[in-house]
């Protein structure tokens, strides 16, 4: 089997519009959550989150890109465009064949099936403009991805919910570890912040009014984020024989249903899949120094996720750390898993622990050292990243330093 | 604004072109507008003037909306703006 390994990373999220800055505001303990701006935002009971602040599309793109992309295509895009650029790689047509665009979504274009349905509902208008269907379809950021650095391989888009993006990455290696590709352009990308996306949130009644506080015995729900994150994924022998600069291997990936409940976390069905993923990289619960949690905020999942970590970790899970970075960026839904891979990445490369902002009071019931407001500087060998989504769909990455 | 006025500020701007290069005897092919800057052309004309371009993408010769140049989709948005009246 071959190897994986990152040789790219770009991001566009609430933290920063390029990786630097974000890991900047990461190790800073910056939160980038506050009030929601978007039309009809004052009918909403939640208004706030981590929206993108300072973002105007013409600043990366021409009229014809933006008529034709939703903000989630856009945030791909701009992603995508670091990460390409900071692996090196040359697209030759060889290497054009063999690489291909996996993302995740849970949304895709909903910003477009939600100003179109204004249109047609509210507004009482019968025509909508020619490309409703090109900017809402799932794969769209795929495609423009594809299209516009010409890469021919395998590329498909995946919608699990909140693990969307960990499912897309755990794909993008178990084809370049199998050699049906050389390179995998992966990650996801999300844009739910608009009155339709937050209001059937809304309705769970699982979000916060004000703040997201992962593992702290005052949480009280989730809060939102939007962007995108990208990685280049390649073959740890053509990375190697280019030279490129290796940020991080990929060792291992887990994927598990719990088979119970739509909206219910579980614990045996997250532990198996941590368990699994350390299994798959060939390592032990003692070599893992961080777990980048899923951590939503809510009363159930952060409970859960402890007893499930220290199921699968045994005694290590005393001296393991683990954080949410959602309370900083807010939960991407299909793109979340992308964005905190950054902060895996940053803990096994340059021992960067990004920490769970908010935390005021500890939970019995959430025990394990959360990084608690501040970021630590640790050397770290091996990495979890975690992702669990409704309907018990849970995908769980390893990475290790090199 | 009349009519032709109109459309060709329409068409100009999917063109990328100032509507002084968009000369009625030219087609669509020499102004670079491909298939879809055409649809967002034609949605753009019926939002303008309200009226409803029977065009189909599937096989546009077959269509009752001549579009082999710029002339004739003027003539052909005045009928139906003509049609719309009566």
């Amino acid at each position: 089997m071959n190897r994986v390994v990152i040789t790219g990373q770009g991001t566009i999220n609430a933290l920063g519009m390029s990786v630097p800055e974000t890991l900047d505001a990461m190790s800073n303990g910056v939160c980038a959550i506050g009030p929601l701006a978007f039309d009809n935002v004052d009918r909403l009971n939640i208004q706030i989150g981590g929206q993108i602040k300072g973002y105007v599309p013409q600043d990366h793109f021409n009229r014809s890109q933006i008529s034709l992309y939703d903000p989630f295509t856009q945030f791909a895009v701009i992603a995508a465009q670091e990460a390409i650029a900071q692996s090196g790689l040359d697209f030759t047509k060889e290497l054009a064949m063999q690489t291909g665009v996996v993302l995740g979504t849970a949304g895709g274009g909903l910003q477009t099936q939600d100003n179109n349905y204004r249109t047609v509902y509210q507004d009482g208008k019968n025509r909508v403009h020619p490309f409703v269907v090109p900017r809402l379809m799932n794969n769209a950021a795929v495609s423009h991805i594809a299209m516009i650095h010409g890469l021919q391989g395998p590329s498909f888009t995946v919608a699990s919910a909140c693990a969307s993006s960990n499912h897309a990455m755990g794909q993008a290696y178990h084809m370049i570890r199998s050699g049906m590709a050389r390179v995998m352009v992966t990650g996801g990308s999300e844009s739910m912040l608009c009155f339709g996306g937050i209001k059937a949130w809304e309705g769970l009644r699982v979000m916060s009014p004000d703040g997201c506080r992962p593992f702290c015995a005052t949480r009280n729900g989730m809060v939102q984020g939007e962007g995108a994150a990208v990685f280049v994924f390649e073959d740890y022998e053509n990375a190697k024989a280019r030279g490129a600069e290796i940020l991080a291997e990929v060792i291992g990936f887990a994927m598990t249903s719990d088979a119970s409940d739509i909206v219910m976390p579980n614990r045996k069905g997250a532990a198996n899949a941590m368990r699994l993923a350390l299994r798959d990289a060939g390592v032990g619960p003692d070599d893992v120094g961080y777990i980048n949690a899923h951590g939503t905020a809510t009363a159930m999942n952060d409970k859960v996720e402890t007893a499930a970590i220290r199921d699968a970790l045994g005694a290590a899970a005393d001296r393991v750390m683990v954080s949410s970075t959602k309370a900083m960026h807010g939960h991407l839904i299909g793109g979340t898993g992308a964005v905190e891979l950054l902060a895996a990445i940053a803990a096994v490369k340059d021992g960067m622990i990004a920490p769970t902002i908010n935390h005021t009071k500890t939970d019995p019931d959430c025990d394990l050292d959360v990084v608690p407001n501040i970021a630590r500087q640790e050397k770290v060998k091996v990495a979890l990243s975690n992702a669990f989504a409704f309907g018990g769909l849970n995908a769980v990455v390893a990475l290790k330093s090199t | 604004m009349s009519v032709a006025d109109k459309i060709i500020a329409i068409i100009a701007e999917q063109a990328f072109l100032e509507p002084k290069d968009v000369k009625p005897d030219a087609t669509l092919e020499q102004l670079g507008i491909d298939s879809m800057a055409l649809v967002e052309c034609i949605f753009a004309i019926e939002e303008c003037f309200d009226v409803q371009v029977p065009f189909n993408a599937n096989d546009p010769a077959a269509s009752q909306f001549d579009i082999s140049s710029i002339q004739s989709i003027i003539d052909a948005v005045e009928a139906l703006i003509a049609a719309q009246k009566t």
